[in-house]
């Protein structure tokens, strides 16, 4: 258990174990240790064993599809699976059952995914701890009294407790690399458009992106190459080509410029955390990359920015759930009554409080003061990151300025926001971004290094991603669960 | 700031139908959230062009082909309320 | 009081694409409910539009025929109300930056007088669905919704407040139509509802510069229950002018059946649409050459035709108008006159028989009428050469109409050929006249309509062969003959 999916294919090619049979071992250890991580919503047994099966047949025939065939993954229940419920972590989705696959969903399929299941997220993927689901509480493997992350904490702590072998996840504010820092694992944000959003239930439309959990920067790299790619069916998606991430991940990091950021070391922010990113950044410097200072002035405005524009997107992209077509209904004594009981029963507090926010900043008299500014301002933060990569490669910061926190610890809901605020810039940007585990603190918790780069140059940010697990360890430890 | 009218307005726009007491803490709420978002309304932002999509990209569009469509079974599976081959919604009173 | 009315009209009309707006589903009306949709035009979670490029080549195509300025750069916004044949419940439209502006429509009123009416903006957005209420939307206790026709692609074309009667403002709605069935990107079919119109009426002071307050009437399903409906509310606003009460800025809906346009219950303020551009699409900025690719190949519009058709044929302008209300019939004729060159002869033949047979606005029919321009131009040559008369000939296109054969082939087959032998004609003459004494004597009492009665039994007694201006010279000399004896 805690085989990459990179091992685990070797192992298949090698003939030493089969698809299903390493299936059949994920699904025993959901079943023996999913009650306390609580990643899981919904099990798909019958579809990962018939999947795996399916694996097992092309690997006897010695044809495999690829470095994926085979690989047993959970996905974070936003993404729309065909025959499969999709939740949101709702209860106004809690019996969903999509009629159709995300583009994500068929690509991993196609190259012979196993999908163990759907898993727990904060509810349409707004929060960052995964406590506000509506459905179950997931609890972060390395210290079961804390929170995995958010939103994406589900797939975070399957990965981290052996319960997939990689998952996918989603980033509007962080949510991908926040989890990923916090559940010790690594975390992709792609390049906006990089990967469809076809099928992902929409949180923010321009600040949503799929990317790709695992336990070490090559899994990542696999997962990415086989979901990153041109949709025809979201207009979003990029045409560039997609390189081959894995060929390029050993190159080392000499002759790289890394900029570190003077607004992402702030004052309050968690020595243990800041002490173990600045040695990880030393260590990127001894494996030949020169630091610079670099200076992202808009930052402190990037959490106000983003906190209009995510609402209001929110806001209307939920709008749909009344009722009438999907989902829940309440029952009321005309459609408006109905709507309006079956959204506030349906939406938990954190989802109505977004909705009322978003609703408020696009209404009548306010559209120009908030989101016609928010937008003004998201420009100036995309205008940082093109300036300082006019001079560096690579940016390096923390990816949160905390470790995992308690259940329950955080109830005041602009507390809660605090966390994501050196993950939210490379969403506003649209930049790619990745966490990968850099050390713990003295109580074992994981810490985050967050390396951000070019739009499109996700092969850079893997790249030196690699060399640094390369240099380190810390991706190869396992939380203490049995 | 958020007045109480002006957060059963918004409730109503949203359709949430919220009691007095969720109503109330709602406002305080929002109200905690704006103040840490008027922050914005002092940067200034003259001459610069807002951002709606971060990797800017123009004239995505599709040929008029054909593509199948869902059979009306699969279309109303997760129906809450269906009558036939029709969803079926209660009365609608002209707001 | 004199009271001035203006009028804005608000034109909805959907593309003949094939496919809908955003998404791959077709577009074909009186399908069964629910079967023509995909998670995308039902607002599924997670799905996303992509924009139909031949809506926007058909938008761009309109735009140019109503004069307007295409925008170089135009992109879609989203509109938010909650309302159940609204997967979404938010539309994808556009605001801020629409496909056109500035244009003009042409028309010609009844009267003779011409005017150009303003407009304002055109652009593209979906349809949404349909709803079926089990009795009327106010006494229902429940609503069927079917998805069918939501995300089929819409083009609202709004005109400047410059339309100045109801009778206008019918007219507009006629000239509007036949642009954009000329163009074929509507089929124009209000019954069916691909096209839709809602007014904006207002009374001021004759002379008054300041626009009164305007009434939103909706529901109005044919032209002229347009031009009623305004009738109706300028009439309403102007008793209640003179009355001294202030008008309610509301929208109304026209009761047909009733006669009358009645309040809604819709509070006085505007819906807040919270507009913002969509997110899910990105902008277009529209090439300058393809525009002008689509300017040059467009083709004659109807107005011009009509004045073509006054000016080359010579044909009085309501024969013109008749031909010119479909763009086959139009060509139709063009193509008959070529075959017989004697336009007003076709234009009455096409007017009155060709018309009577098939509608004049279908396109379809008209190109696939089996009578085709040139066996008409075949008829009408057998008529000319005396092969029959005109009233045989009538009888033949009934008989082209429903076999689709060539006229020369029905008159041999039921041997038609008209009777023009004086010999034959004078011995039917005087039979004729020895079976109908009592005409004979009115005759000769002066009542020289008689004489018809008996021109009227030797056609019967041929068949129709006979050729009536021979019988009716006979019979007259015939009768003279015998009543001046």
């Amino acid at each position: 258990m805690g085989a990459t999916i990179h091992e685990l294919t070797a192992a298949y090619r090698r003939g030493e174990t089969t698809p299903s049979r390493v299936t059949d071992e994920y699904l025993a250890r959901i079943a023996r240790l999913d009650d306390r991580v609580g990643a899981y919503l919904t099990v798909t047994a019958e579809h990962a064993r018939a999947a795996a099966h399916a694996a097992d047949e092309r690997y006897r025939a010695g044809r495999p599809l690829g470095p994926l065939d085979g690989a047993p993954i959970a996905l974070k229940d936003v993404f729309c699976t065909k025959g499969v419920r999709t939740t949101c972590a709702s209860k106004i989705l809690e019996n969903f059952v999509p009629p159709y696959d995300a583009t994500v969903v068929e690509r991993l399929a196609g190259a012979g995914a196993v999908m163990l299941g759907k898993t727990n997220m904060d509810e349409f993927a707004m929060g960052s701890s995964t406590e506000h689901s509506a459905l179950r509480v997931t609890r972060n493997p390395w210290d079961l009294a804390r929170v995995p992350g958010g939103s994406s904490g589900g797939p975070a702590a399957a990965v981290a407790a052996g319960l997939a072998a990689g998952s996918l996840g989603t980033d509007t504010g962080g949510s991908i690399r926040q989890p990923a820092a916090f559940c010790g694992v690594v975390g992709l944000k792609p390049t906006y458009g990089r990967v469809s959003r076809f099928g992902l239930v929409a949180f923010a439309s321009s600040l949503d992106h799929p990317g790709p959990i695992a336990l070490d920067v090559v899994d990542t790299a696999l997962l990415l190459g086989v979901i990153a790619g041109h949709d025809p069916m979201d207009a979003t998606s990029i045409e560039a080509p997609v390189p081959d991430y894995a060929a390029g991940l050993e190159q080392g990091v000499r002759g790289l410029r890394l900029g570190v950021p003077d607004e992402y070391f702030t004052r309050g922010m968690d020595a243990e955390v800041e002490s173990a990113v600045r040695a990880a950044i030393d260590v990127l410097k001894g494996l030949g990359a020169t630091l610079e200072r670099v200076s992202l002035p808009a930052t402190p405005y990037a959490l106000a920015t983003y906190y209009v524009i995510a609402p209001a997107e929110a806001s209307s992209n939920l709008a749909r759930y009344d009722g009438v077509k999907y989902g829940l209904r309440v029952n009321g004594h005309d459609l408006i009554d109905m709507e309006s009981k079956t959204r506030a029963a349906g939406f938990g507090a954190e989802v109505r409080r977004r909705v009322m926010l978003g609703t408020y900043v696009l209404s009548a008299g306010y559209y120009d003061a908030y989101y016609g500014q928010a937008q003004k301002v998201r420009t100036l933060v995309r205008r940082d990151f093109d300036a300082a990569f006019g001079r560096v490669d690579l940016i390096v910061a923390p990816t949160t300025p905390n470790v995992p926190f308690k259940h329950g610890e955080k109830t005041d809901p602009v507390q809660m926001y605090l966390n994501d605020v050196f993950t939210i810039p490379a969403d506003m940007a649209g930049v790619p971004g990745v966490s990968v585990p850099c050390g713990f603190t003295q109580t074992g918790l994981p810490i985050g290094l967050q390396i951000i780069g070019r739009a499109l140059d996700e092969a850079t940010v893997l790249r030196a991603a690699r060399a640094y697990e390369g240099a380190t360890d810390w991706h190869t430890r396992r939380p203490p669960l049995s | 700031m958020i007045s109480r009218d002006d957060v059963v307005h918004v409730a109503r726009l949203a359709r949430l139908a919220l009691t007095d007491a969720e109503l109330e803490t709602m406002r305080e709420q929002l109200n905690a959230i704006l103040s840490h978002i008027d922050a914005l309304r002092g940067v200034d932002t003259a001459g610069i062009e807002p951002t709606s999509h971060a990797v800017p990209q123009f004239n995505v569009v599709r040929d008029d082909d054909p593509r199948p469509c869902l059979s009306v079974e699969e279309m109303l599976a997760n129906a809450p309320d269906r009558a036939g081959d029709f969803f079926r919604v209660p009365r609608i009173i002209e707001e | 009081m004199n009271w001035d009315v203006v009028i804005g009209l608000e034109v909805h009309a959907q593309l003949t694409t094939r496919t809908k707006m955003f998404c791959g589903c077709p577009t074909t009306f009186g399908a069964p409910p629910n079967t023509q949709t995909c998670p995308v035009c039902q607002g599924m979670p997670g799905t996303l539009p992509v924009i139909n490029r031949r809506a926007i080549e058909y938008g761009v195509r309109t735009a140019l025929a109503f004069e307007c300025r295409v925008n170089a750069g135009c992109r879609f916004a989203r509109k938010h109300y909650y309302y159940p044949d609204m997967p979404k419940n938010f539309q994808i439209s556009q605001y801020e930056e629409p496909l056109a502006e500035h244009g003009a429509l042409e028309i010609d009123l009844p009267d003779g007088r011409s005017r150009r009416i303003g407009i304002q903006r055109l652009h593209l957005e979906e349809d949404v669905g349909k709803l079926v209420h089990e009795g009327t939307l106010e006494t229902a206790q429940s609503s069927l919704v079917d998805f069918n026709r939501a995300g089929v692609p819409l083009m609202e074309t709004v005109s400047k407040p410059e339309i100045r009667s109801p009778e206008e403002a019918a007219a507009y709605l006629r000239a509007f139509r036949a642009v954009l069935v000329y163009l074929g990107v509507c089929d124009g079919n209000m019954e069916e509802g691909s096209l839709r119109c809602d007014a904006n009426i207002s009374l001021k002071p004759a002379g008054a510069t300041e626009l009164g307050t305007k009434v939103e009437i909706k529901n109005m399903n044919s032209f002229r229950n347009v031009q009623r409906a305004l009738e109706f509310e300028m009439k309403r606003q102007a008793e209640a002018l003179d009355r001294g009460e202030r008008i309610v800025q509301e929208t109304r809906l026209w009761d047909a059946d009733r006669g009358y346009t009645r309040s809604t219950r819709s509070k006085e303020y505007a819906h807040d649409y919270r507009y913002f551009p969509e997110p899910d699409l990105v902008p277009l900025k529209l090439d300058a050459t393809w525009v002008e690719q689509i300017r040059a190949a467009l083709p004659e519009l109807p107005r011009a035709r009509r004045q073509r058709f006054v000016a080359a044929y010579g044909l009085p302008a309501y024969d013109a108008a008749l031909l010119t209300q479909s763009r086959a019939l139009a060509e139709y004729y063009e193509a008959a006159v070529r075959g017989f060159p004697q336009p007003k002869l076709v234009s009455n033949w096409v007017m009155s028989e060709l018309l009577r047979e098939l509608p004049g606005d279908d396109e379809r029919a008209i190109e696939q009428a089996k009578v085709t321009p040139t066996r008409l131009a075949g008829l009408l040559r057998l008529i000319e050469d005396g092969t029959i008369s005109g009233k045989i000939a009538k009888t033949v296109f009934e008989t082209m109409v429903r076999t689709g054969e060539e006229a020369a082939a029905i008159v041999r087959r039921e041997g038609l050929t008209q009777m023009a032998d004086a010999g034959a004609l004078t011995a039917m003459v005087s039979s004729a006249i020895a079976a109908n004494p009592r005409a004979v004597e009115d005759y000769r009492k002066g009542k020289t309509a008689a004489g018809k009665a008996i021109v009227g039994q030797v056609m019967k007694a041929s068949g129709g062969r006979a050729n009536p201006a021979m019988v009716s010279k006979l019979v007259e000399e015939e009768l003279e003959k015998i009543t001046k004896r």
